[in-house]
C-alpha cells in the first residue's frame, strides 16, 4: 500500500471535554478495530490492561457536591515526541503525516518508550494475546496481531487511512458511500480529508466530542483550534499576557515539551463549585 | 611507613599460589551450591522469557522495575576497580597494591553479570541480541539497513559498558603476564602450557618489565574517562527521561559516578577481608589496607552524600506539582518512607559512623558490616530512585500505581548475587587474585637501610 498522495498531511485530533460525558464507547470501537486483546479483571487489578484510549475520571468537589470529570487519553502523536529518541531499534517513529508510528516487528521491548511516555500512552504486552474461539473470526484483518514483550498503541486508525488510500487513489471508489469517483472529483484528494478517514473512537463518539482532520485542511473542523492552540503557545514562548478566561484550548502537560498534535478543549470554571449560587 | 614484618620472595610466592596449586576441602561443595542457585535464576529467567512478562511485578506506569535496579547495582560495583587500580596507581598510593587485583576482575565480573540484566529485562531478548548487542559473532545487521538509534542512552549504555569491559580485561591481563609466567614455572602438564600461552612468553628481563609497566600506566590513564563515562551514561537512562519529574536532573550524573565509587569501593574492601578470612592472607592483606580504604570511603560517602542532599533540594527547588508528587510519595508514604530511611542510615550515617573510628576501621568484623550495609543502601538508592519517579510520573493521577517485586524477579536477583560470588571463587583457583609481582615490589620499595643514625629507603625510585 504505497502512498501516492502528493498532498501533505497533518493529522490531528480535538477533544471537546465539555462535551465529553465518559461514555466508554470510543474504548470499545478501539478495542474492537484494532484487536486488543480482551482485557480481563486481572489485567486491570494488575494495572496492565489493554487500553489505546481509556476515559480517566477524577472527582471534583466534597460529597454531596460532587462532580466527576472525565478526560480521553490516548497516544498524542506528539510532534516532538519523548518516546522516539529513546528507541535503540527505531521502533517507533515520526511519519511525514504527523503520526508517531510503532513498528511492532522492530520492537524489542526495552519499555524506554513507555518510561518516557508523560500520558502513559503505551501499553506492554505482558502476556500473549488470546481471545476466546467464539471471537476469533471477528478479528481486523487489517491489524497485525501483536505478539508479547512488545509495545502498542494508538495508531490513529492508519488501516483506516491506508484502506483509504487504497480506495480512492487506486480505486476510485468513495470510501463511505461506495460509489464510483468520476471525472474530476478523483483527483481530489480532498475524498480522504474529511469525513473518509475517522479512527473508530471519533466515529463511535455519540457527543461528537472527538473531532479528527487534517490541520492543513483550511475548512477542516480542526484547523482552527490548531491555530490558536500555536498562537497560545507561541505567546508563552514570548512572556505575552494570555487570557486564560477566552480560550478553551490546551495541550496536555505543555510543559513537557512534546507538542503533541491533540489539542483538549476545556471551559475554565469561573469559580471554584462550592461557591457557585445555585 | 607500612605496618608487618617484611617478606620474603619465596613466601609471598607460596602463600599466594596456595589457592591455585592446590584448592581448600570446602571449594567445590561452595562452588556446587552457588552454581545450583546460578541454575535455578537462569531457569527464572528461562521461565519468563517462556510465559511472557506477565511473570514480574511490573505494570504500566512501573515498567522497570527490580531488573534496572540491578543493572546499576552491577555497574556500580564495577567502578570499584578502576578507582583502586587506575587512580591510586597513578597517584602512588602504596597501600593499594594487595587490592588492585581483586578489585579489576570483580569489576570484569560485576559488567559481565550487569550486562545479562539489560537483556534479559526486554520483551524480546532474540532480538536484542540481534539488533543492539554487537557481540563478535553478532554484528549489526548493516546490509539491510538496520542500525541502532543513536539518539538513545540504550545504544551509548552498550557502547561505553562494553569499552569498560575490554579495557578492563586488557587492564586484569596486562596485570597477569609477570604472574602466568610465575605459575607456568611451577606446574606440569595442561596447565603448564595454558599458563605458558598467557605468559606470552615473558622472561622477566628488563625490557618487559619496562614494557609492562609503560602498558599499565597506559592503560590507567586512558581508562579513566572511561570510568567517569560508564556510570554517567548510565544515570542519563534516568537523566534524558523527560517525562519522569525525578529522574530528569542534571546532577544525575556525578551523583551516580561517586555512588558507584563508594558502593565499589566498599564491595572490594568487603572482598579482600573474606579473602583474608578465607585463606589466610594476613600478611598481605593487612589492617593498614582497610584502614586506608575505610579514610577514603568516608571522602567518598560524604561526596555521596552532597550529590543526594543536592538531588532533592533541586527536586524540592522548582516546586513543581509533579516533582513534589514523586518526593511526597518517596518521603511520606508507607513502605517508601521507611525504606528511605534505612537507605540513608546504611549508606551513609552508620558506616560513616564507623570508618570515623581508628578501632572500628580495624576491626575487620565492623567494617565487614559497615561495607555491606553500604552495598545494601546502594540497591536500595537505585531502587527508590527508579521505582518512586515511574509510580508517580506525572499528574495524571488515574495511572499512579506502585509496584511489588515478583518471586521471579527476587530469584533472577539473588541468582546475579551468585553468580559473580561463583566466578571470584572460580578465578581465585585460576589466577592470583593478590598480584605476587606488585606486592614483591612493595616489599622492596619499604625496605630500609641505616645509614649512621638515619634510616633511609634502601629503593629509590626515579619518575
Amino acid at each position: 500500500m504505497v502512498t501516492t498522495n502528493k498532498i501533505k498531511h497533518k493529522w490531528g485530533m480535538v477533544v471537546d471535554l465539555d462535551r465529553c460525558t465518559g461514555c466508554q464507547a470510543c474504548v470499545i470501537a478501539c478495542q474492537a478495530e484494532n484487536n486488543i486483546p480482551i482485557n480481563t479483571k486481572d489485567y486491570f487489578q494488575q494495572r496492565r490492561a489493554y487500553e489505546w484510549i481509556r476515559i480517566e475520571r477524577y472527582w471534583e468537589g466534597e460529597f454531596p457536591n460532587v462532580k466527576a470529570k472525565f478526560i480521553p487519553i490516548l497516544c498524542q502523536h506528539c510532534e516532538n515526541a519523548p518516546c522516539e529518541p529513546v528507541c535503540p531499534v527505531f521502533a517507533t517513529y515520526h511519519n511525514d503525516e504527523g503520526m508517531n508510528v510503532q513498528v511492532y516487528n522492530r520492537c524489542i521491548g526495552t519499555r524506554y518508550c513507555s518510561v518516557n511516555c508523560p500520558y502513559s500512552a503505551r501499553m506492554f504486552n505482558y502476556w500473549q494475546p488470546n481471545w476466546p474461539d467464539s471471537l476469533r473470526n471477528q478479528l481486523n484483518p487489517d491489524v497485525t496481531v501483536r505478539t508479547r514483550g512488545i509495545m502498542e498503541k494508538c495508531t490513529f486508525c492508519v488501516q483506516r487511512l491506508r484502506r483509504g488510500e487504497v480506495n480512492v487513489e487506486q480505486r476510485g471508489i468513495e470510501p463511505l458511500t461506495g460509489e464510483k469517483i468520476t471525472g474530476e472529483r478523483k483527483l481530489n484528494y480532498r475524498q480522504m480529508q474529511e469525513g473518509n478517514y475517522l479512527p473508530a473512537c471519533v466515529q463511535s463518539c455519540p457527543t461528537n466530542a472527538l473531532q479528527f482532520a487534517d490541520q492543513y485542511d483550511e475548512t477542516g473542523p480542526v484547523k482552527e483550534r490548531f491555530d490558536e492552540a500555536n498562537e497560545i503557545v507561541e505567546k508563552r514562548h514570548h512572556g505575552e499576557h494570555i487570557d486564560e478566561n477566552h480560550t478553551r484550548t490546551y495541550r496536555l502537560f505543555e510543559e513537557v515539551g512534546a507538542s503533541p498534535n491533540l489539542i483538549y478543549l476545556k471551559k475554565v470554571e469561573p469559580f471554584p463549585l462550592e461557591k457557585r449560587p445555585r | 611507613m607500612q605496618e608487618g614484618k617484611p617478606l620474603q620472595s619465596k613466601q609471598i610466592n607460596r602463600e599466594l599460589l596456595l589457592t591455585i596449586l592446590n584448592s581448600p576441602k570446602w571449594f567445590f561443595t561452595t562452588v556446587s551450591v552457588l552454581g545450583i542457585i546460578v541454575m535455578v535464576a537462569m531457569g527464572a529467567a528461562g521461565y519468563m522469557i517462556n510465559q511472557g512478562f506477565g511473570v514480574t511485578g511490573l505494570n504500566r506506569p512501573v515498567m522497570w522495575g527490580f531488573f534496572i535496579t540491578n543493572f546499576v547495582f552491577w555497574i556500580g560495583i564495577s567502578h570499584a576497580g578502576v578507582m583502586l587500580s587506575a587512580i591510586l596507581r597513578l597517584s602512588k598510593a602504596e597501600w593499594r597494591r594487595p587490592a588492585t587485583r581483586a578489585a579489576e576482575i570483580l569489576t570484569v565480573f560485576s559488567l559481565m553479570t550487569a550486562m545479562t540484566m539489560p537483556l534479559i529485562h526486554t520483551g524480546r531478548p532474540w532480538r536484542t541480541v540481534y539488533w543492539i548487542y554487537t557481540l563478535p559473532f553478532v554484528p549489526y545487521d548493516y546490509a539491510r539497513g538496520i542500525w541502532p538509534n543513536v539518539r538513545t542512552p540504550l545504544v551509548w549504555d552498550p557502547s561505553a559498558v562494553y569499552t569498560y569491559l575490554t579495557s578492563s580485561i586488557l587492564f586484569v591481563v596486562v596485570a597477569l603476564i609477570p604472574d602466568f609466567a610465575v605459575l607456568r614455572d611451577r606446574t606440569t602438564g595442561m596447565s603448564h602450557r595454558i599458563y605458558g600461552l598467557l605468559a606470552m612468553g615473558w622472561q622477566g628481563n628488563a625490557r618487559q618489565w619496562k614494557l609492562q609497566i609503560i602498558a599499565g600506566v597506559l592503560l590507567s590513564a586512558l581508562i579513566l574517562p572511561v570510568f567517569v563515562s560508564v556510570h554517567s551514561i548510565v544515570s542519563w537512562d534516568f537523566g534524558m527521561a523527560v517525562s519522569v519529574k525525578s529522574w530528569h536532573s542534571t546532577v544525575f550524573a556525578p551523583y551516580f559516578v561517586v555512588g558507584a565509587v563508594h558502593s565499589g569501593v566498599s564491595a572490594v574492601a568487603f572482598v579482600l577481608i573474606l579473602l583474608r578470612y578465607v585463606y589466610g592472607w594476613q600478611n598481605y592483606i593487612r589492617h593498614e589496607h582497610i584502614d586506608a580504604l575505610a579514610r577514603l570511603l568516608v571522602v567518598v560517602a560524604t561526596g555521596w552524600f552532597y550529590f543526594l542532599v543536592m538531588e532533592i533540594l533541586f527536586g524540592f527547588y522548582g516546586r513543581e506539582a509533579d516533582e513534589i508528587a514523586v518526593r511526597d510519595y518517596q518521603f511520606m508514604v508507607s513502605p517508601w518512607n521507611i525504606w528511605m530511611m534505612i537507605f540513608v542510615g546504611v549508606t551513609y550515617f552508620l558506616p560513616v559512623a564507623i570508618w570515623l573510628s581508628r578501632s572500628a576501621r580495624r576491626n575487620l568484623w565492623i567494617m565487614s558490616l559497615a561495607c555491606i550495609s553500604v552495598n545494601i543502601g546502594m540497591w536500595l538508592e537505585r531502587f527508590l530512585i527508579i521505582v518512586p519517579g515511574l509510580a508517580r510520573k506525572q499528574l495524571l493521577t488515574f495511572d499512579w500505581y506502585t509496584y511489588t517485586p515478583s518471586a521471579v524477579e527476587w530469584i533472577i536477583v539473588g541468582g546475579t548475587f551468585a553468580m559473580v560470588t561463583m566466578l571470584m571463587l572460580v578465578i581465585a583457583r585460576v589466577v592470583p587474585l593478590i598480584p605476587l609481582y606488585d606486592i614483591k615490589e612493595g616489599e622492596i620499595l619499604r625496605t630500609e637501610i641505616k645509614i649512621g643514625r638515619v634510616t633511609v629507603p634502601a629503593v629509590f625510585r626515579e619518575d
